[in-house]
């Protein structure tokens, strides 16, 4: 136990905020992964003689304008979430990662090219890219991910940069290179973990990014094909029946806040505990 | 005796937007094995550079214009890469200045002190036996703890020790230390003094000690050479220097030092005057400008060495009356 308490995790059992990240992120991914066993119904099932239904014991969040579950839906649309949410964070964090580092190590002029390829990119509204790219690519989960990795890498790769480039002339890096350690030692065993910290606060903070960048998207009807259950379209349901169904709206958006808060939160207790100064009393 | 290393006519500059900055010019400096030479000198003489250079470290805007630096007869200049990786940390190791900054903050104290050993085809077990017997020689307390302790845990005379401990590790032929005191308190400068003495006595290396602090320097080091914008200006016994010294820039370094003061008094001794623009050296002596005993000779030329005695010599016209 004793050991257990000086790992991340330990550190982070301690920590109310992180305890009430952990609860709400736990909860959406066993909602998620077993979705088709908690579902009540079958999410595309409809319901035509109870369309528009109020939540009651038989549909817990009520039925949206085709008659379907409103919470089954929900939970298939957790599923679709962090299919998204994660494929793209890890996506964009490695290819952020690899050009950042590159950035930070590489020549001047290699450093003010990639510089410059990031500042490109995030000057586009995200909204804006996504529907010039949806206009092109066939409507699918994989464009939704495309399009979150274009907008979103640039901006891992610019903190892993800034990072790596504080690092590079860190006294422990140049004692590390005059005690001779190479290159790629140097590189993997003390600038990567360095670099690591900040990454996964960034990717912690990203990932409700992402998942409300899919869910505008399906809302605006460029996301995923019609009749996904993904919270955004859920939403959109929602918007369009207001007087019908007001239900859908929160069963749309309250998953969406709670996601936001959850990994907000985890970024919050993450950077608390990763970066060695910050980390109080063992 | 053989040296452990033997700097020669070392020059280096600095590529700058007005021009090639001299920051070395002609440095030769030699360290006997097993013996402590301090390297002294106010900011600005070339010390960081010099540094900079014995461990090819220098920023990337630096270049080595001349000279050898001989490390138990090889140059290190002029080693391929890996030779020169495979030489440090084996034959020479450094510890720096700051140990708030010079250990991984990521990193156990173990896991940095096994990882230095990667050369060695030993079991990992064997490796933190070995850093945790170098700890307890460094004088750390409970140095099995310690390996699993993060830097941050531990006090700057702690860290330093670590620091310490890590450069002499693989038992190198060469310790350079870049004023490893200046961070710490004085209670542990002492402290860290005697560590270093104990450490060239246990691993028999040689080492070159950076400083700024004459006390320090006359507290441990065998030989001293003196460095001014960038020119050794004298070297000997520490002793000789301290008591004769032959350079006028000695003497009054001397009268500076705060720790020779006996009376109370509103104002520090200085030298006056600055230092020469190094992208435009003077001709003849680097130091005339801010001599009292300076002539026409050292404006014209350049003092050539002269020996006060054997084994220590000046860069000066006037070494003999400088010294008398």
């Amino acid at each position: 136990m004793s050991r257990f308490r000086h790992t991340l995790l330990g550190r982070l059992a301690r920590d109310p905020l992180a305890v009430m990240a952990i609860v709400i992120i736990a909860a959406l991914v066993v909602m998620a992964v077993f979705a088709d066993l908690i579902a009540p119904h079958d999410y595309t099932a409809m319901h035509m003689t109870d369309r528009f239904a109020a939540p009651s014991a038989e549909f817990w969040l009520g039925t949206d304008n085709l008659g379907r579950d409103t919470f089954s839906r929900l939970l298939q649309g957790g599923r679709i979430a962090l299919t998204v949410g994660l494929t793209a964070v890890i996506i964009s964090g490695v290819i952020g990662l690899v050009l950042g580092m590159i950035a930070g190590f590489g020549p001047r002029w290699l450093d003010n090219a990639l510089l410059f390829f990031f500042d490109t990119l995030r000057a586009y509204p995200t909204i804006i890219l996504a529907l010039a790219l949806a206009a092109l690519m066939p409507r699918g989960l994989t464009t939704v991910i495309v399009v979150v990795v274009i907008t979103s890498f640039a901006e891992y790769g610019r903190v892993v940069r800034t990072q790596t480039l504080s690092l590079k002339h860190a006294e422990f890096i140049l004692a590390e290179r005059a005690m001779g350690a190479s290159f790629g030692r140097i590189v993997f065993h003390h600038i990567l973990p360095n670099v690591l910290g900040p990454f996964f606060i960034l990717a912690a903070m990203n990932l409700p990014v992402v998942i409300t960048i899919e869910a505008g998207m399906s809302f605006l009807g460029v996301g995923v094909p019609p009749g996904t259950p993904s919270w955004g379209a859920t939403l959109k349901d929602g918007f369009d029946h207001i007087r019908q169904t007001p239900w859908l709206i929160l069963a749309g958006g309250l998953p969406l806040i709670l996601v936001t808060l959850g990994f907000t939160f985890l970024g919050e207790a993450l950077r608390d505990q990763l970066d060695p100064k910050l980390r109080s009393g063992r | 005796m053989t040296d452990t290393l033997s700097v020669r006519d070392l020059s280096v500059s600095y590529d700058t937007r007005t021009g090639a900055l001299q920051a070395l010019r002609n440095v030769s400096i030699n360290v006997p094995a097993g013996e402590i030479v301090g390297v002294v000198g106010e900011s600005g003489c070339g010390k960081s550079t010099l540094i900079g250079a014995l461990l090819s470290l220098l920023s990337e805007n630096a270049q080595v214009v001349g000279g050898e630096i001989l490390l138990e007869g090889e140059d290190i200049l002029r080693v391929p890469p890996r030779r020169l990786q495979a030489m440090r940390g084996r034959e020479m190791s450094v510890v720096f200045q700051d140990p708030m900054t010079s250990l991984n903050p990521v990193l156990s104290i173990g896991r940095q002190m096994r990882d230095i050993q990667y050369r060695e085809r030993i079991p990992e077990a064997e490796k933190s036996r070995r850093a945790a017997t170098m700890l307890a020689r460094v004088g750390l307390p409970d140095p099995e703890a310690k390996l699993h302790a993060w830097p941050h845990e531990l006090s700057g005379g702690m860290r330093q020790r670590v620091a310490i401990a890590m450069a002499a590790l693989m038992q190198p032929r060469l310790l350079i230390a870049d004023e490893p005191t200046t961070a710490l308190d004085a209670t542990l400068e002492v402290q860290i003094i005697e560590l270093l003495k104990e450490i060239q006595r246990e691993i028999g290396c040689a080492i070159l000690f950076i400083s700024h602090h004459l006390g320090v320097i006359a507290e441990l080091c065998d030989r001293m050479v003196v460095m001014y914008a960038g020119e050794a200006v004298e070297e000997g016994p520490v002793e000789a220097v301290f008591q004769r010294p032959a350079h006028p820039y000695t003497a009054k370094l001397i009268e500076c030092d705060p720790g020779r003061l006996r009376e109370r008094v509103t104002a520090l001794p200085a030298i006056p005057g600055s230092l020469p623009d190094l992208t435009d050296p003077p001709t003849g002596c680097i130091f005339r400008d801010r001599c009292d005993m300076a002539t026409d000779i050292c404006a014209r030329t350049a003092p050539p060495r002269v020996a006060v005695t054997p084994g220590h010599w000046s860069a000066c016209h006037h070494a003999q009356t400088v010294s008398a």
